[in-house]
C-alpha cells in the first residue's frame, strides 16, 4: 500500500454529514419495510398463530430439509470453489483471444431464470441429452447411460453453473489487482512459487475468497428451482418444503415456521458478509488490472491455459450451447425404434414463436412478451437506482450504518419467493396499497433482489471520491446540493450505467418471485417458456428452446454491455 | 464521449419502453368507460380471442384474468385473501380441493340456469356455490412404438403395473407438487382402499417406478413418446394428451403417437369449477361470465384451449378429440369431503412408502 | 562476482536491452545511470531471475544463473515502491527472507531487529506498513533486503521519495553498511548526485548498451561524449573549430578557448564539441585574458546552498554557471574558466 508523504487526513464528518446520511437512507429503508418487513411478518404472524391447530409438527419435517439444506449448500459451494478458484487465476493472470466474450459467457448462467437452465441441463445430460446420445451411438446401447437427472449430481452440477461467475468476479478482480511485484518481492527474499503465494497471494485474496465464499452459499442455500425440477422430489430443500407445505398441502404454519428458520439463517450469513464485504474495497497498490495479465508464455503455462479454459468451457457454456443446439434440431422418432433419432436442422421453433396458430387469448408473440420483459425490467432499473443511490450515497459517508444496512439490504436475496408472494398477498390488500393485481408488483419485487447488487456496484465508486474535491468545490461556493451534482454525479455516472445494467439483467431472468405473484397478462419471457413447457406437443416444446435460446441472446447482450461500461475495480458485487 | 452518447441513448430507449407500456387510454365521446371485471385463475387457464372479445364487447366490460400459480397455489392465495378479494370470480378449484375451497367461505353461491341442462354427476357442491365448468381424466398415457417394438401387451388394471415386465416403465409425479400427480394417487386410493394402495405404491417403488417433482419434468424429460425420448414409455399425464399430441405436431402427423389406459380405476376424474368470490362489487356481470362460461361457444372452445372436456352436454367436442381421445368407462372417483379429510395423510404416507 | 554478458529484451515489440554487458566484483558498489525508460528496473528483473532474458548470460562466481530459480539466488532487491506486504506489520516484512531461510525464530527476530536498527526504525517493529510515511517505508523496505544479508544487492532507486537531508544520511549509511558487509551492490538511479556519493563504478546506460563505464572521478574528469556530459548535467555543449593545434586553441561562439582534451593531435579547421562546466572559474574584471574567457550580462541568480547558480547571456549562448557570491542581475561579468572546465567531447 502506499501512501505517499503528506496524504490528506481523512475529513472529520461533523454531525451534520451523518444527519444527512441517515435522510438519505429513508427512502429504501421504507421501501424494504413497506414491501418487504411488512408482507413477510404479516404472513408469519398468520401462519405461526395457527400452530397448533392443524396437525402437530413433527420434529424431522423442519430438520430433515433444513439438514439437507445446509449439506448441499456446503457441498455446492466447494465444487463451485474448485472450479472458480482456478477460473480466476486465468481470468487475472493470462490475456487470451475471446477473453471477454468468455467472461461475458460465464457469467450468463448467473442471471438466467431456472426455467431455462433445467431445460438447458436435460439438453445437454437429459435421458436423450446430447451427451447421451452421443454415448449411445457410439456404444451401441439402447439404454442412455448416464442417469443424471433427479439425482444429486445434477443439483451440485447446476448449482456449480448458476453460481461460479461470483467467483469469478470477486476473486478474479481481487487478483487481477494484487501487484504482482509483492509476489516479485518474495521470490527474491527467497519464497519459492508456492510458498510466495501461501505467503503474499493468498493472505491478500482472503477477503474477496471468504465474500464469495458466503455469497455462493447464500445463493445454494436458498436455491429453489434448480433442486425442484432438476433434483426432483427426493430432495428437499428448506425453500422446496416451503413451496410444497404452502401451496400444495396448504399447511401455513409448518411453512410459516421454515420460513422463519431460513430468515435466521440468511441474516447470520447477510450479517458475516457485510462484515467482510467492507474489507473488499481496500485495494493493495492498485494497479491497472491490464498491466497483470499477459499472454501466456512457455508450453506449461499456454497448456495450464488452455485446461482452465477447457474447464470453463465444459462446465459453464455446454449446457447454453447445447440448449441452443437443441433449439434449432429436430430430433423425430423413427417409428418403432426409441434409439435411432433423425436429426435435422430447422428453424421452424423460432418461426412458430410468431405464429398465434389456434387464435388463442393467451398466445405470447415473443415480442409481446420481450416487451414485457424489457417493461419490467426498465421499470426494475428506475425503481432500484431510485432507491440505491440514496442509499450507496449514505453507506459511503458514513461506515456506522453500514453493516447493519448491508444486512438488511441482503436478506431479500435469502428469503423464500413464496413466503414473500404470499405476504403480498396478505399485506397489501389496503389501498393505497392495494397491488396484488398491480403489474407494479413485478418490478418491485424484482427491485428487492436486484437492490443489493445496485449498491454494492454504487457504494464504492461513491466512497472513492475524495473528500478534497468535495471540499474544494465548496470553497468555491457551491451548495450541498450543487456539489452533488457536480462532483459526485459525473464520477459515478459511470456506475450508475453499471448497476442500471446489474438491475436490467437480473430483472430480465427472474422466474421465481415473478410466477409466485398474481399478475396481469404481461408474462414476461421466462414466463411463457414456462407455458410452452406445461403442454404436450413437439411444437410447445421447440418454441420454449427456442424462446429460451432467446432470452440467452438478450442476457448475453446485456452482460457484453455492462463489460464495456464498467470501470475496472469499481463495484463487481 | 462516446460512452456518454451510449448512456443517454439507453436512457431515451428505456423511457421510450416504459411509456410503450402504459395501458391505452379509450377515445373521448366514445361509449361509457368499461368496467373492468377481475378473473383469478390458474396459469392453464386459455381461451380463444374472438370470444373473450365478444363477450367483452356485448357487456361492455374489459376482462382482466389473473393468473396465479397452478390450481393449489391459486386457491391458496384466493383464500388468504378472502376478506379483501383479488377478483370477482374464482376458476380453476378441482375436486381433490373442492372441500377445502366451500369450507373457506370464499364463494357466494349463484344457480346459474345452464345447470339445468349439466349432468348431475358433475354437480359436487349441492349448493352451487362451486360450479362445474370442465372435466380432465388424469390417465396413464402410453408410448405406442415402444410397445409395439417390444411387442408389449398393454397393462389392463393397476395391479398389472406391478408386474416384471413393466419394470422400469412407468413414471409418476410427486402428489404433494403435482396435481395429475395427486389425481394418480387419489385413482389408486380409490380402487385399493386405505391402507391397501400403499402396498400397492410399495410394489410399484420395487418394480423400479420413476418419480419426478411435476408433469413437465414428467412428459418432457422421462416419457418416450415425447419431444424429450425418455426412457419411460407409461407416464401419469391427460386423457386429452394425446390428441393434444396431433395438434402440436411437428411435421404434422395423422394419428397420435401415444394412446392412454383406460382399464378400471386407472383414471382419475378431475372436475374443474368456477365460483363468484364472496364480496364482489360486480356481482351481476361476474354472473354473466359465469353463464358465459357454462355456455355452449365456450365449452365447445375449451378442448383445443386448455385441453379438457366440456361439461355441457350440448357442446360437440371438435373432431381430433372425438377421433383420438379415449374416454375412460370406469374412471376414479372419491368425495371431495374424503379427499378433504386425508389428502394431506395420504401424500405423507405414500412419501414414506415411495421415497424414503 | 556478478558478469552480465550481452542480455538483450524487448519490450513490446522494441529492443530495450542491446547487449548489456558488465562485471562487479566482491565489495563493489556500482551505480546504473540512464535515463527513465532505459531498461534499467527490467535489467535488475532479470538479474535477479524474476524476468527471462532473450540473449545472453547472467553468472555469478562463473557459473551460468538460467537454471537458479530467484528464490535460490539469495540476491536482494530492493523495488522503487518498496513492495511491502500489507497484511503484515514492519518486523515481519523485515523478517520475511529470514523465515525463508528456515532459520530459528530467536535468530529470525534478533536479525530482523538488528536489521531495523540499522535503518534508525528500532521502535517500528508493530507498526503497520500502511500507516508508514514514504521515507519509513523506504527504509523499511531496505531493511527488509538487507535482513538476510544477501550475496548481491539491487536497489532500483531506494531513496527517491526522502527529503534531501534524509537522503544524504541514508546513502552515507548504506555506504558503511556495504562496505562493513562487502556485498556487492547495483544501484539504480536517475539522480547523478546520488551516484557520485555512492557509486564506485559508473555505469552509464545508452541505447540499449552500457557504453561508458568508470569510476566517478574518471567520467567526470573526462565524460568523452556529449550525451554523458548532457545526461550528468555537467555544463553547456559549445561547437568549436581548431585554430590552433598545439597547444590546442579553439574558436567558438563564446570566443577563443583552450580546452583539455585526452586525445589525438586535431588538426586545424576541425570541428569539436565542447563541454564548458560551471566551474572551476574566477571572475575577472580585467580583460586582457584572450582565451577561457565568457562575457556576458547576468539573467537570473539562484541560490544553490553551496553556490550562486547564475545564467549569463553572453549574446550567442545562455550558459550557466556556479559562482562563489551572488551576483545582481544586470551586471555585466567576465568569467575566467579553469583549464579543467573546458572539455574536449567526441
Amino acid at each position: 500500500m502506499m501512501v505517499r508523504a503528506g496524504r490528506v487526513p481523512q475529513a472529520s464528518l461533523g454531525a451534520g454529514a451523518s444527519r444527512r446520511s441517515l435522510l438519505l437512507l429513508v427512502v429504501p429503508l421504507t421501501f424494504l419495510a413497506l414491501f418487504f418487513f411488512y408482507p413477510l411478518l404479516t404472513i408469519l404472524r398468520l401462519g405461526l398463530s395457527a400452530v397448533g391447530e392443524s396437525q402437530p409438527l413433527a420434529l424431522s419435517s423442519v430438520l430433515n430439509p433444513l439438514g439437507f439444506t445446509l449439506w448441499q449448500a456446503s457441498l455446492s459451494t466447494l465444487l463451485t470453489f474448485a472450479v472458480g478458484l482456478p477460473g480466476a487465476y486465468l481470468f487475472a493472470r493470462f490475456e487470451f483471444p475471446g477473453k471477454r466474450l468468455l467472461r461475458a459467457l460465464t457469467t450468463l448462467p448467473f442471471v438466467l431464470p431456472t426455467v431455462v437452465v433445467a431445460v438447458a441441463f436435460n439438453a445437454l445430460l437429459g435421458p436423450r441429452g446430447w451427451l447421451n446420445l452421443g454415448l449411445m451411438a457410439l456404444s451401441g446401447a439402447s439404454v442412455p447411460p448416464i442417469q443424471f437427472i433427479n439425482t444429486l449430481w445434477a443439483i451440485l452440477a447446476a448449482h456449480v453453473f448458476y453460481n461460479t461467475a461470483v467467483v469469478l468476479r470477486l476473486v478474479g478482480n481481487a487478483w487481477a489487482h494484487l501487484d504482482p511485484r509483492l509476489v516479485h518481492a518474495a521470490r527474491v527474499l527467497g519464497a519459492s512459487p508456492w510458498r510466495a503465494w501461501r505467503e503474499v497471494t493468498l493472505p491478500l485474496l482472503r477477503p474477496s475468497i471468504v465474500a464469495a465464499l458466503v455469497l455462493v452459499f447464500l445463493f445454494d442455500f436458498s436455491s429453489f428451482g434448480v433442486v425442484l425440477m432438476l433434483g426432483g422430489p427426493r430432495f428437499a430443500t428448506l425453500e422446496v418444503a416451503i413451496y410444497t407445505q404452502a401451496l400444495h398441502l396448504l399447511n401455513l404454519p409448518l411453512a410459516a415456521l421454515l420460513s422463519l428458520i431460513q430468515i435466521a439463517c440468511t441474516l447470520t450469513l447477510t450479517t458475516l458478509y457485510a462484515r467482510l464485504a467492507s474489507r473488499l474495497s481496500t485495494p493493495s497498490a492498485p494497479r491497472a488490472a491490464e498491466e497483470a495479465s499477459r499472454r501466456p508464455v512457455g508450453p506449461r503455462q499456454r497448456l495450464a491455459a488452455v485446461l482452465l479454459v477447457g474447464l470453463l468451457l465444459v462446465l459453464l457454456v455446454a449446457p447454453l450451447a447445447a440448449l441452443a443446439a437443441r433449439s434449432i434440431a429436430r430430433l423425430e422418432p423413427n417409428r418403432g425404434q426409441q434409439t435411432s433419432v433423425s436429426a435435422g436442422l430447422t428453424l421452424s421453433y423460432y418461426r412458430e414463436l410468431f405464429v398465434n396458430r389456434r387464435e388463442a387469448l393467451f398466445y405470447v408473440p415473443p415480442i409481446a412478451a420481450v416487451r414485457n420483459s424489457l417493461g419490467y425490467a426498465a421499470a426494475t432499473v428506475v425503481i432500484a437506482l431510485a432507491l440505491g443511490l440514496p442509499a450507496a450515497s449514505a453507506l459511503a459517508r458514513t461506515s456506522r450504518f453500514g453493516r447493519p444496512v448491508d444486512a438488511l439490504l441482503m436478506l431479500p436475496l435469502g428469503t423464500s419467493a413464496v413466503t414473500l408472494g404470499l405476504g403480498f398477498v396478505v399485506a397489501l390488500d389496503t389501498p393505497p396499497l392495494d397491488l396484488r393485481a398491480s403489474p407494479l408488483l413485478v418490478p418491485l419485487a424484482h427491485s428487492l433482489v436486484a437492490l443489493p447488487f445496485v449498491v454494492r456496484t454504487l457504494q464504492p465508486a461513491l466512497a472513492s471520491i475524495p473528500e478534497r474535491l468535495r471540499m474544494a468545490a465548496a470553497t468555491l461556493g457551491a451548495s450541498p446540493w450543487r456539489v452533488w451534482r457536480e462532483v459526485d454525479l459525473p464520477i459515478v455516472a459511470r456506475a450508475v450505467s453499471v448497476a442500471a445494467a446489474f438491475a436490467f439483467t437480473i430483472s430480465m431472468g427472474e422466474f421465481g418471485a415473478t410466477s409466485l405473484v398474481a399478475r396481469p397478462e404481461y408474462p414476461t419471457v421466462p414466463i411463457a417458456i414456462f407455458r410452452f413447457l406445461s403442454q404436450p406437443g413437439a411444437l410447445n416444446y421447440g418454441q420454449a428452446l427456442a424462446m429460451a435460446t432467446l432470452l440467452m441472446g438478450l442476457t448475453l447482450a446485456g452482460i457484453l454491455i455492462i463489460e464495456r461500461l464498467r470501470l475496472p475495480g469499481v463495484g463487481e458485487f | 464521449m462516446q460512452r456518454n452518447k451510449a448512456f443517454f441513448i439507453g436512457l431515451a430507449w428505456l423511457s421510450f419502453v416504459l411509456g410503450s407500456c402504459m395501458p391505452a387510454v379509450p377515445g373521448p365521446g366514445s361509449t361509457p368507460a368499461p368496467r373492468t371485471l377481475n378473473i383469478m385463475t390458474h396459469d392453464s387457464f386459455d381461451a380463444s380471442t374472438s370470444l373473450i372479445e365478444a363477450f367483452e364487447q356485448s357487456h361492455n366490460v374489459r376482462l382482466n384474468i389473473l393468473k396465479s400459480g397452478d390450481s393449489g397455489a391459486a386457491l391458496n392465495k384466493a383464500i388468504l385473501s378472502k376478506d379483501v378479494p383479488l377478483a370477482d370470480v374464482f376458476y380453476g378449484v378441482d375436486n381433490a380441493f373442492l372441500s377445502r375451497a366451500l369450507g373457506s367461505g370464499i364463494f357466494d353461491a349463484y344457480d346459474a340456469p345452464a345447470l339445468a341442462t349439466i349432468p348431475s354427476a358433475f354437480q359436487l357442491d349441492p349448493q352451487h356455490r362451486a360450479l362445474p365448468v370442465d372435466y380432465g381424466d388424469v390417465c396413464l398415457n402410453y408410448d405406442k412404438a415402444y410397445f409395439a417394438s417390444h411387442n408389449l401387451s398393454l397393462p389392463l388394471s393397476l395391479d398389472d403395473l406391478t408386474q416384471p415386465e413393466y419394470r422400469g416403465l412407468l413414471v409418476v409425479e410427486d402428489p404433494a407438487t403435482s396435481s395429475p400427480g395427486l389425481a394418480f394417487l387419489l385413482a389408486t386410493v380409490a380402487h385399493f382402499g386405505d391402507p391397501g394402495f400403499l402396498d400397492f405404491w410399495r410394489a410399484l417403488r420395487a418394480n423400479g417406478v420413476a418419480v419426478v417433482d411435476g408433469w413437465e419434468t414428467a412428459y418432457y424429460t422421462n416419457f418416450s413418446a415425447a419431444s424429450g425420448h425418455g426412457p419411460q414409455p407409461m407416464v401419469v399425464s391427460y386423457a386429452s394428451s394425446p390428441p393434444a399430441e396431433v395438434v402440436f405436431a411437428d411435421p404434422p402427423i395423422s394419428e397420435p403417437p401415444t394412446g392412454t389406459l383406460t382399464g378400471a380405476d386407472m383414471c382419475f376424474r378431475q372436475i374443474e369449477f368456477v365460483g363468484i368470490l364472496h364480496g364482489t362489487p360486480n356481482r351481476g356481470l361476474a354472473e354473466a361470465f359465469v353463464d358465459f362460461m357454462l355456455s355452449t361457444p365456450f365449452q365447445e372452445d375449451m378442448p383445443l384451449k386448455m385441453f379438457v372436456f366440456p361439461v355441457n352436454p350440448q357442446a360437440g367436442l371438435p373432431e381430433v378429440f372425438s377421433r383420438f381421445a379415449e374416454i375412460p368407462a370406469q374412471p376414479a372417483t372419491l368425495t371431495p369431503e374424503e379427499i378433504a379429510l386425508h389428502r394431506d395423510a395420504w401424500i405423507q404416507a405414500w412419501h414414506q412408502a415411495v421415497l424414503e | 562476482m556478478l558478469e552480465v554478458r550481452e542480455v538483450w529484451k524487448s519490450y513490446e515489440g522494441a529492443s530495450l536491452l542491446r547487449g548489456i554487458s558488465f562485471r562487479l566484483a566482491h565489495g563493489e558498489t556500482a551505480c546504473l545511470l540512464g535515463p527513465s525508460g532505459s531498461g534499467k528496473s527490467t535489467l535488475l528483473r532479470i538479474i535477479a531471475g524474476l524476468e527471462p532474458a532473450e540473449a545472453g548470460t547472467v553468472m555469478w562466481e562463473g557459473m551460468d544463473l538460467a537454471p537458479v530459480a530467484p528464490h535460490a539466488r539469495r540476491f536482494g532487491l530492493m523495488f522503487q515502491e518498496y513492495a511491502l506486504f500489507p497484511h503484515r506489520n514492519v518486523l515481519e516484512n523485515v523478517a520475511f527472507g529470514l523465515r525463508m531461510q528456515n532459520l530459528p525464530r530467536v535468530e529470525t527476530e534478533f536479525r530482523a531487529h538488528e536489521a531495523l536498527a540499522r535503518v534508525g526504525l528500532a521502535d517500528f517493529s508493530q507498526r503497520k506498513v500502511t500507516d508508514l510515511s514514504g521515507g519509513e517505508q523506504q527504509r523499511v523496505a531496505l531493511a527488509r533486503a538487507l535482513a538476510p544479508r544477501p550475496r548481491l544487492l539491487m536497489l532500483d532507486e531506494p531513496l527517491g521519495s526522502l527529503d534531501r537531508g534524509l537522503r544524504d544520511r541514508m546513502l552515507a549509511d548504506l555506504r558503511r553498511i556495504l562496505a562493513l558487509d562487502g556485498t556487492p551492490a547495483l544501484y539504480v538511479t536517475h539522480d547523478q548526485e546520488e551516484a557520485l556519493a555512492i557509486a564506485d563504478r559508473l555505469l552509464l546506460i545508452h541505447d540499449g548498451r552500457i557504453q561508458r563505464s568508470g569510476t566517478p572521478a574518471e567520467v567526470y574528469a573526462d565524460p568523452g561524449e556529449a550525451w554523458v556530459a548532457q545526461f550528468l548535467d555537467m555544463g553547456t555543449l559549445v561547437q568549436a573549430r581548431v585554430i590552433r593545434s598545439s597547444p590546442l586553441r579553439v574558436q567558438s561562439e563564446l570566443g577563443v578557448l583552450a580546452p583539455r582534451c585526452t586525445h589525438a593531435h586535431h588538426a586545424v579547421g576541425v570541428s569539436l564539441t565542447l563541454l564548458v562546466r560551471r566551474a572551476p572559474l574566477t571572475i575577472e574584471r580585467t580583460a586582457h585574458r584572450r582565451y577561457n574567457v565568457v562575457r556576458g550580462i547576468v539573467q537570473e541568480v539562484s541560490f544553490r546552498g553551496d553556490s550562486y547558480r547564475a545564467t549569463l547571456d553572453s549574446s550567442t549562448h545562455r550558459i550557466a554557471f556556479d559562482l562563489p557570491h551572488p551576483v545582481a542581475p544586470g551586471t555585466a561579468l567576465s568569467i575566467h574558466l579553469a583549464p579543467e572546465a573546458v572539455l574536449c567531447l567526441k
